[in-house]
């Protein structure tokens, strides 16, 4: 997915570009109102990060321009202030959503894709693997007929899966990818997850493969 | 706040008193004043009739042979008839001696002649008017020298004083009762400017510190000029520290979000479990400075907020789907979902900024402390009082803390894997206790932690 970060301080851009790439996601930098502006009117975002306190002025003019233009484009607020005040006037101007800083990838990547689901009609880019199709966006998995609706980690793995299709994942990188560095688990929650994905894609033309010692890959039959 | 202003005495009744204590006075000075000026013309009119009656009678004295001669005119005495059958007495003396009448009228013999004399005096147990007049009949031999003093009771004077006395108090009164009533108008009206700017400036959202701009009377001014200015200092200082709030957050917030995110990039890449456990715990760490921080800020808005609570119409069940949409997200990433279950709507008199967030205390808690594949209920009743439980199926609370666990900063023991502040209850809690409801914490039979707000 394309994004455009708009956010002044160059550290924490920095810092997010480089974990959202870890993600394969492609983020677009803009560190003033001017260049998001200039940024918006030529790509085509599937998301805006913004900050509200840019040196250029307040994000909510930008939000504000930016509604006012027709673009649709989903916007999600990064606000570094208090939360109960500053929450209600942020959905009003016609943001999506918002995160307070500091935050966690993990939800940020939740509510974006929360965020894309609700904007998003039915027409959407799916991916097809053999018999299956799988929309990562709503979570539905289709197979041969079927459609299943994935719950969001085994969303989130077969997403991992697919985009580096042929690629062998650690059981650590899967456990790293799929919760959250609090939640304290073992390598062996990844095997649940695992287990489910394979009771859905039974009977398709892919499957998982465990590769003992060093992990899993998707395969599927061309 | 009214309930601690030491109340000294009352403008209003104050006033009223002057101006009641001023007409009283007023209308006893009146009785008496007119009282005193009708004496005095009952009195000069009695006067002159006795006068006239005296000088009648001495008149009709001659000195005939040398003898003192009176031929009694009738009329002098029938002059003096009244309503009230007044007692008539009458005595002449001849050079001192009586000649005839009746004796001790007590009349003191005028040293000049031609010229009556008035006296008061008490006779056969009667208060008697004395007029006495002399005159010198100029004989042959020697002049004589005749008195006559003709007296009257005063039943039927005192009858008409009575009468005015009367008539003047009714009217003395009435005055009174008229300005009594005007006082409290007068004083009313007056203090009426006053309520009306209580009532204006009570009237007013705890928010609305902006001057008072409608007329007020000149002696008001002053009062209202310091009103003005004490709300637009207030206000100030208010928009300072919000805004210093709100910088200060930024401030600390940028910084750990960018450590934030450099510590989960690296986190992703490093593989030797020293270095994942390292970066491990300075996640935990920065996420609990800046949940503390939140927390921290949120309780002080909190605190501010319910102390100038701002009501209105709230929809529980309304406000309650937009939370639970705006959680979605980060339940999903656990795995856990929330049921809203509320079948008729719920609005009570509120803030919604506050009850938001005392929700989002609530189902931030359950999230935590719910297993992944598990579901949170929020169960709003109206009846027999409008109340929401946040139901989980995590461990629930320990028996022994229950009662404890909505103190500021108390943790339960069995939350060490689970970060937070410690302030999430208490928001709660500060929130109902706002609304004038309560929050009952439970365990359910089933298991799981069951939080009750009650409003």
């Amino acid at each position: 997915m394309k994004f455009l970060l708009v956010e002044d301080n160059p550290e924490l851009a920095n810092a997010i570009c480089s974990r959202m790439g870890l993600d394969g996601h492609q983020v677009d930098h803009a560190a003033k109102i001017s260049e998001a502006v200039a940024f918006a009117q030529v790509g085509e975002y599937d998301l805006i990060l913004l900050d509200i306190m840019l040196p250029d002025g307040d994000g909510r003019s930008f939000l504000k321009q930016h509604r006012a233009a027709k673009n649709d484009t989903p916007v999600i607020v990064l606000t570094a202030r208090s939360q109960v005040s500053d929450r209600i006037s942020m959905l009003d101007l016609g943001a999506d959503d918002y995160v307070t800083k500091p935050f966690d990838h993990a939800e940020l990547q939740a509510r974006c894709r929360a965020v894309l689901r609700r904007k998003s009609g039915t027409a959407q880019p799916t991916t097809r693997l053999g018999d299956v199709e799988f929309d990562p966006v709503r979570g539905y998995l289709n197979v041969k007929g079927t459609t299943i609706n994935l719950r969001n980690r085994e969303l989130r793995l077969l997403e991992l899966l697919t985009n580096a299709k042929g690629r062998v994942f650690s059981k650590q990188k899967l456990v790293d990818r799929l919760f959250s560095y609090e939640d304290d688990v073992s390598e062996n929650a990844v095997e649940v997850y695992i287990g489910r994905l394979r009771k859905h894609l039974e009977g398709s033309s892919v499957q998982i493969t465990t590769l003992r010692g060093l992990g899993y890959r998707l395969d599927h039959d061309e | 706040m009214t309930n601690n202003v030491v109340v000294f005495g009352s403008l209003r009744n104050r006033l009223a008193m002057i101006l009641t204590g001023g007409a009283a006075l007023l209308a006893v000075l009146l009785f008496f004043v007119v009282r005193a000026y009708a004496t005095q013309i009952a009195q000069q009119g009695q006067d002159s009739i006795l006068g006239a009656s005296v000088s009648s009678i001495l008149d009709a004295a001659v000195l005939r042979d040398g003898a003192v001669e009176l031929d009694f005119p009738y009329a002098s005495l029938s002059m003096l008839s009244t309503s009230a059958d007044d007692r008539v007495f009458y005595a002449i003396y001849e050079d001192g001696a009586l000649l005839s009448g009746y004796d001790g009228l007590g009349a003191v013999l005028p040293v000049q002649s031609g010229e009556s004399m008035f006296t008061s005096t008490n006779y056969d147990n009667a208060t008697i008017r004395v007029a006495t007049a002399s005159r010198i009949l100029i004989g042959i031999d020697t002049p004589r020298q005749v008195s006559v003093s003709v007296a009257q009771t005063q039943d039927a004077l005192a009858e008409t004083l009575n009468r005015i006395s009367r008539n003047v108090a009714l009217f003395g009164a009435g005055f009174f009762a008229l300005a009594t009533a005007l006082a409290f108008w007068a004083a009313s009206t007056t203090i009426g400017q006053l309520s009306r700017l209580t009532t204006s400036v009570t009237r007013r959202g705890p928010q609305d510190l902006s001057p008072f701009l409608k007329p007020v009377p000149s002696e008001m001014v002053p009062l209202v000029g310091s009103l003005n200015t004490l709300m637009s200092r207030l206000d100030q200082s208010l928009k300072q520290s919000e805004d210093f709030i709100a910088e200060a957050a930024h401030r600390v917030r940028t910084p750990l979000a960018t450590v934030r995110s450099y510590a989960e990039a690296t986190f992703q890449r490093v593989e030797t479990q020293e270095n994942r456990d390292a970066l491990r715990s300075m996640m935990r760490a920065i996420d609990e400075s800046s949940r503390a921080a939140g927390q921290l800020l949120d309780h002080a808005m909190v605190t501010f907020r319910a102390e100038n609570l701002e009501r209105e119409d709230v929809e529980l069940d309304g406000l309650l789907r937009d939370l639970v949409q705006r959680m979605m997200p980060v339940a999903d990433m656990r795995d856990v979902t929330i049921d809203l279950e509320s079948t008729e709507p719920a609005i009570i008199r509120g803030d919604p900024v506050l009850l938001q967030n005392a929700f989002r205390n609530l189902i931030d808690n359950a999230l935590k402390y719910a297993p992944a594949d598990t579901s949170i209920t929020i169960h709003v009743q109206t009846k027999p009082r409008i109340s929401v439980d946040v139901l989980d199926q995590g461990r629930g609370f320990l028996p022994a803390e229950m009662d404890k666990l909505a103190g500021r900063f108390v943790r339960g023991g069995d939350t060490q894997g689970h970060i937070g502040s410690g302030l999430g209850l208490t928001i709660a809690q500060d929130v109902a206790t706002a609304h004038n409801g309560t929050m009952v914490l439970s365990n359910r039979p089933e298991g799981g932690a069951c939080v009750t707000l009650q409003f």
